[in-house]
């Protein structure tokens, strides 16, 4: 009895203070349900009985072996609390809690996206000594269904025209390449993120070919591997291409693609998990801070503001966790809106840094996969046309996605998932249609609807402290190239928290003091 | 250029064997896969896709739930665990580095010559004969003498060689060209300021063979894209690591006469995968798995326009 007592494979608590390894089992399959994984705060299905009264109709499997049914009940019962108690066992002598988030906690990472799991994982790993920081990612929809990184359609490149961007990204790709020497577990297998380095090939009229030379320019002094090309070397290399209209093109030599971000989130999830940080399934309702009064030096008085609680709901019931934090990292993507107006963020008079609101709101966009048989071969790169609409390849059979961002005027209205197919008719066919005559024929398979967290000032991320509200740190808005920075921008944002400055890419365009100043960081090549 | 092997065998064999096993060197040990995993590491399988191909003896099962139950319940276990992972990693880190000295004594030829006889591989520079190392890993260090003989053909077939190790030996190819490419953040490259001159054609390395090299992955064929020029024979057949998903970065390398891309375990089709990199490169020859491999039956209808096919 003491054998199997001691059997692993039982499900695993927690002892709160972590004085035993947690091993969560995740598997790398998409989570139907909640069951996908058994991480540390969530028992899914508890297995551990307490030293509550069971239900009497508990009974019921005894019918017709009264005496022995009730001995085997007892006995199990008896187990399971001597289980309880050694070792790797959760001592949960009053109720069982293993459900609901600590009540202290260093970090509070509101988001359990590709940026929060990143910012978690750098924490984790950048931290000294090893094991000092208790981080907790609270993320409230554990099936990812509306994030916008299990929607993502993937692709990772350099050709922007910011430099801090372009840095982020070239820190991603090699994150990426090496992605199982950081994110390696032992025992479990090794990821494969189904990297496809096909490049990225953008495509100029007459009227931005300026702004592209000079992007390129920018992009390959911080060091992207970017050629410049003219419509005939294109029609040469790419004989699908109609290139009438075209003046110039850039693509991208390597480090450019696509890859699967699912397999990147649940790599980073179960890597993060076996490092020791928290989940919690549960929604941040409230934030209880406490402000003090100071002066800045030229005499104005500015209210200082500090959250020390954060209130997490548990899913599908009023009961909430109050978590006593030190830190609260704003990863919450499409919806940072929504927590930064919880924390105060922008509650004052507009025109103030008070009233300085964050500007990232949902924009819904639609993706589209559609089947063209004598479409464009293996090579295709990811193709961005001069109107906006792109495509790429998808897998072996001349399965194609692609989609379109529509302007301001025609934004669709962001309360729900549903795919507009009159879109693609109007707005995503024709140009691509006109720019690639192969696809004049084909037919479209499915579609679907994600999230941007779009910033309206200037579509670029917002990263770092806000200076009023002194612990929230923000990491959020990327308005669609957020999953290819991601692992560059959590490694940033931890050196923030860990050194208060930014060590390997500095990031200071980047911080929230640019939406009271006004100094837009224009970033041009967003689609 | 008339392969070794061949010479061995047939004097005007021009033409290429099934299956790339008929590729071994004279002098060269081909060493099975699963002598390649060593086997007192018996837990820390993690980052090496290499041992899912062999299936695990009964002790080495024992062994292994004994040192995860033990890692499971103890810190100091789970470290030493995590420790052997990392050594493992940094085994096949240390075999990549780049040999900067001998780059900056004695020229970019020699220095990539001498990374990939470390490896065990074997160079054949321009009008000279194959050199390799022989069993023991020694070679003769007369290359180093030719300074500004151009490197034609790379033989790294079951080499450790990453993507690292491919980085400094096409950056090598390309400073030898005077082509500086630009450099990567995260490298040890120096951060270059400049924009990188127009390059010079290299008829430098023709051929490059990747046989059965374990840490070969998609990433590496992404860099190959600078020998464009010049290459014109690439095996790849038996490394484990490469998807179709690679092979269309291929695609730059127009030059390219013959390609081998048998035995790719990672391919899912390989058959189409054949067809769709023929389409690709039209004027390559490729060797692949027989196209109607993993049709259920019946003839294949698509319309093929590039050589006619050797016998498999």
């Amino acid at each position: 009895m003491l054998r199997r007592a001691l059997q692993p494979g039982l499900s695993r608590g927690v002892l709160g203070r972590g004085l035993g390894t947690h091993r969560g089992r995740s598997t790398l399959g998409k989570v139907e349900g909640s069951g996908g994984y058994r991480g540390s705060w969530v028992a899914p299905v508890s297995s551990y009985v307490t030293f509550r009264t069971r239900d009497p109709t508990h009974d019921g499997k005894t019918v017709g072996r009264l005496g022995e049914g009730d001995q085997n009940g007892k006995v199990s019962e008896i187990k399971k609390k001597i289980q309880s108690v050694l070792p790797r066992g959760a001592w949960n002598p009053l109720r069982d809690t293993s459900y609901l988030p600590p009540e202290h906690s260093d970090v509070v990472i509101v988001g359990g996206g590709v940026i929060g799991l990143s910012v978690a994982y750098w924490l984790k790993r950048l931290e000294k000594p090893q094991g000092a920081i208790r981080v907790l990612v609270v993320e409230r929809d554990h099936t990812y269904s509306q994030a916008s990184t299990a929607l993502s359609v993937g692709g990772i490149r350099q050709q922007f025209s910011v430099p801090e961007n372009i840095q982020l990204s070239l820190f991603s790709v090699e994150f990426l390449r090496n992605i199982n020497e950081y994110l390696a577990v032992v025992d479990d297998p090794p990821l494969d993120i189904q990297f496809n380095p096909s490049g990225y090939l953008l495509l100029a009229s007459e009227k931005g070919a300026a702004v592209m030379e000079s992007n390129v320019k920018v992009q390959r002094q911080e060091g992207a591997k970017v050629c410049l090309m003219s419509p005939e070397q294109l029609r040469n290399k790419f004989p699908w291409i109609n290139t009438e209209g075209v003046a110039l093109a850039s693509y991208g030599m390597e480090h450019e693609g696509w890859f699967d971000p699912w397999c990147l989130l649940q790599g980073l999830r179960r890597k993060v998990q076996s490092m020791g940080v928290l989940f919690c399934h549960g929604e941040v309702t409230r934030f209880v801070s406490s402000s003090s009064h100071t002066e800045t030096t030229s005499g104005e008085e500015v209210t200082l503001r500090r959250i020390h609680e954060v209130h997490v709901k548990m899913d599908r019931s009023l009961e909430y966790q109050p978590v006593e934090c030190a830190l609260v990292i704003n990863a919450a993507g499409a919806w940072s809106g929504q927590i930064a107006e919880l924390a105060g963020v922008g509650k004052g008079p507009p025109g103030t840094l008070q009233g300085t609101q964050l500007p990232v709101e949902l924009r819904k966009r639609y993706v589209y996969l559609w089947h063209c048989p004598q479409g464009p071969g293996l090579e295709t790169p990811f193709v961005i046309d001069a109107s906006g609409a792109y495509f790429r390849r998808e897998g072996l059979g001349n399965n194609y996605l692609g989609g379109c961002s529509p302007t301001e005027e025609e934004e669709p209205d962001p309360g729900n998932l549903e795919v507009d197919h009159d879109f693609f008719q109007d707005k995503v066919w024709p140009p691509l249609a006109q720019r690639v005559p192969a696809f004049e024929t084909l037919k479209v398979r499915s579609a679907w609807a994600g999230y941007y967290d779009y910033n309206t000032f200037d579509q670029n991320g917002v990263v770092g402290p806000h200076p009023l509200v002194v612990n929230m740190y923000f990491a959020t808005g990327f308005s669609g190239h957020g999953l290819q920075q991601a692992p560059a921008v959590g490694r940033a944002v931890a050196e923030m928290v860990l050194d208060g400055h930014f060590r390997t890419i500095n990031l200071s365009p980047f911080l929230f003091n640019r939406f009271y100043l006004g100094e837009k960081v224009q970033e041009h090549n967003i689609i | 250029m008339a392969h070794p092997a061949n010479q061995r065998k047939k004097p005007d064999c021009g033409r290429w064997e099934s299956g790339g096993r008929e590729w071994a060197l004279p002098g060269k040990r081909v060493w099975p896969l699963h002598l390649v995993t060593p086997v007192w590491n018996r837990g820390t399988r993690g980052t090496r896709g290499l041992s899912r191909a062999v299936a695990p003896e009964g002790s080495q099962k024992k062994g292994r739930s004994l040192l995860q139950f033990l890692a499971d319940r103890f810190y100091d276990v789970q470290a030493l665990r995590e420790y052997l992972l990392r050594k493992q990693v940094l085994k096949v880190h240390q075999k990549n580095r780049p040999f900067t000295y001998i780059r900056e004594r004695f020229g970019p030829h020699a220095a990539g010559a001498y990374f990939i006889l470390k490896q065990g591989g074997a160079v054949k520079f321009q009008g000279k004969e194959w050199i390799r190392s022989d069993a023991r890993g020694h070679f003769s260090l007369d290359f180093l003498k030719f300074q500004a003989v151009p490197v034609e053909a790379v033989d790294a077939s079951g080499c450790a060689i990453n993507y690292q190790g491919l980085d400094s030996v096409c950056e090598w190819a390309e400073t030898a060209g005077l082509f500086i490419c630009p450099s990567v953040v995260g490298s040890r490259k120096d951060h270059s300021a400049s924009p990188p001159p127009p390059t010079v054609a290299l008829k430098e390395l023709q051929s490059l063979w990747l046989q059965r090299c374990p840490h070969v992955d998609d990433w590496c064929l992404g860099r190959l894209h600078p020998l464009a020029n010049s290459l014109q024979e690439l095996s790849l057949a038996g490394c484990p690591r490469i998807s179709e998903r690679g092979l269309a970065s291929l695609h730059h390398l127009q030059n390219l006469r013959r390609l081998d891309i048998s035995d790719l375990p990672a391919v899912s089709n390989p058959g189409l995968t054949r067809i769709l990199v023929e389409e690709m490169l039209p004027s390559c020859q490729v060797l692949g798995a027989d196209w109607a491999q993993g049709l259920p039956s019946g003839p294949e209808e698509q319309s093929r326009d590039t050589a006619s096919p050797l016998p498999a």
